[in-house]
């Protein structure tokens, strides 16, 4: 009997090299599906509108929204641009702010006790209340200002959460690794707290983009026609004026903007997390 | 093989291998911790541990073997007594220059770095290039095994790996006392059988002392040089137990009555410990 005293180390799990994906007919098929559910969704929609006679001023076919987009064009690209403004304008607000206030406020016990509480009552507070007051005080020269600081306020708190919580959830071990080399308290934020809180600040600016949407036509409706000319108000003004293709094609306009907006911040989280976290990983057996 | 109730046991503990009057690498004396809460997890803890030597702590839990360990890593206060470390270099406000890894229960690695960039991070806190130290690190991965793997991120690795990657991590600042706490008792006994060869493989190459905090008699035996036994309430030693076995020490070392015999005394010892 030979004896050896170390042994080799391969003693990774089976399943370490991923087996390469095969693309099957069933996953073609899976890809499909939403666009099946939706093809059927506006078929019946088409379908129910001609064979019941609804009005087009109560609910136009899908026909005709694409057909009046098309001819509107020109004027939803120029209240796309403006609602896209101050909805990109708030966002990228929201996050610069939201995770320097997250990092300020749990770098101390005290600084999070005082201001906590003012902050959770910023965002309990419904934007809506505060709008018309804040109009006012911005001045209605400026209004986008106000719809901006209005669509900041709905994208603040997720970001300013996100990034508190992020902040506090370094490993507890690891905060030891720290404490043994003695790390600086830059290196623990850069090296540490800062990459464990990365997947929640994303969680966060997720959270984020789609209420800036959210934050900027709530503003535009209060803002009314005191100078906004976004999306949101040309749904209020084809309303008014009982022009429902036209209500239809901004508000689809509407939801293909947050729709991409939303696309862009999941796949930048898709890139920063995909090698190592687990929200990002797919399970390989 | 000898081993003495704590209360003879002084300053210099008789070595088998090393000449008794040797200095220690680090000397706790009169070392009591007590928690703001009142619970005493340490009473009257004398240690000294000598340049490169293997030795155990091993004791039932709440013995406060892992808090001895943090207390010679510098990771927590005490409440009296004194850490001395004779051998080392003091810096201007008499602190001694502690050069200690440690290995923690967990592997305690940053999913969102490389195993290089891992390992590399006792030296990025230093202020260490890259550059500087590549070599270095890519020598303490050839030395746990795992010199391939140094682009792989911590979820591709298995357990075992995992750990090995912490060791490797703890080994590359070359400390001279390696701090081990309780490092493989997460582990399947396979791993943990070949991870134990390894470590003393890993020892006898990097020439370090190590700590090494168990509750595995077998462990414990099967590693050290010398073995401390702790009691609870209040977290002390009552005693210690030399290994006189040479090394390497083998699977046939783990088969012989020899073993066996370090074993029971051990846990006679141990149950000594349970009892008091």
């Amino acid at each position: 009997m030979t004896i050896q005293a170390t042994a080799s180390v391969d003693d990774r799990p089976e399943g370490f090299v991923a087996p390469k994906p095969r693309t099957s007919i069933v996953d073609v098929l899976d890809t499909l599906l939403p666009f099946a559910a939706g093809a059927l969704f506006l078929g019946t929609w088409e379908f129910l509108v001609h064979y019941l006679k609804v009005s087009k001023f109560i609910l136009p076919a899908p026909s005709a929204i694409v057909t009046t987009f098309v001819k509107e064009w020109p004027a939803i690209y120029v209240a796309l641009k403006y609602t896209a403004t101050i909805t990109i304008g708030a966002f990228v607000t929201a996050v610069v702010t939201g995770i320097f206030f997250g990092v300020l406020l749990t770098s101390h016990k005290r600084i999070e006790r005082t201001f906590w509480p003012y902050a959770v009552t910023m965002q309990v507070t419904p934007v809506v209340a505060i709008a018309p007051l804040v109009i006012i005080w911005v001045g209605l020269d400026r209004v986008w200002l106000s719809m901006l600081i209005l669509a900041w306020m709905v994208a603040f708190f997720p970001m300013l959460s996100n990034t508190a919580v992020g902040m506090k959830s370094a490993d507890h071990g690891l905060r030891n690794v720290f404490e043994l080399y003695e790390a600086s308290r830059w290196k623990r934020f850069r090296y540490l707290q800062l990459p464990s809180a990365l997947p929640y600040i994303l969680a966060g600016a997720r959270i984020s983009s789609g209420l800036s949407v959210i934050g900027a036509v709530v503003a535009e409706f209060v803002a009314g026609s005191g100078g906004s000319r976004g999306l949101a108000f040309m749904i209020v003004e084809s309303g008014t004026l009982l022009n429902i293709p036209r209500m239809f094609s901004a508000l689809l306009m509407l939801s293909i903007f947050g729709m991409s907006i939303w696309y862009v911040t999941a796949t930048i989280q898709k890139i920063l997390l995909q090698r190592w976290h687990e929200s990002e990983l797919k399970q390989e057996n | 093989m000898n081993y003495a109730p704590a209360s003879l046991t002084t300053g210099a503990v008789p070595m088998p291998d090393v000449e008794p009057r040797r200095r220690p690498l680090v000397r706790a004396q009169h070392v009591d911790k007590t928690y703001s809460n009142g619970t005493i997890a340490l009473k009257n803890l004398n240690l000294d541990v000598y340049p490169h030597e293997f030795i155990s702590l091993l004791g039932p839990s709440g013995c406060g073997k892992s808090t001895a360990l943090r207390i010679f890593a510098g990771l927590g206060a005490y409440t009296s007594g004194m850490m001395d470390w004779p051998q080392s270099m003091h810096d201007a406000t008499g602190k001694p220059e502690r050069e200690v890894g440690f290995v923690f229960q967990e592997p305690t690695l940053m999913p969102w770095a490389t195993v290089f960039d891992n390992v590399y991070l006792p030296h990025r806190l230093k202020d260490r290039r890259k550059s500087e130290v590549q070599d270095r690190v890519k020598e303490v991965l050839d030395l746990v095994g795992l010199g391939q793997f140094a682009n792989a991120y911590p979820r591709e690795l298995s357990g075992g790996m995992k750990m090995r990657v912490s060791v490797a991590r703890a080994l590359v600042t070359r400390p001279k006392l390696l701090l081990m706490d309780e490092p493989f008792a997460a582990l399947d006994e396979i791993t943990r059988n070949r991870l134990s060869n390894d470590l003393l493989d890993i020892w006898s190459k990097a020439k370090c002392t190590v700590m090494f905090v168990t509750h595995s008699v077998f462990e414990s035996v099967f590693l050290s040089q010398r073995i401390v036994v702790m009691a609870a309430r209040p977290g002390r030693i009552i005693g210690e137990l030399t290994v006189d076995a040479p090394y390497p020490r083998t699977k046939e070392f783990r088969l012989s009555s020899e073993y066996s015999a370090y074993c029971r005394e051990v846990s006679d010892l141990l149950d000594v410990a349970m009892r008091s």
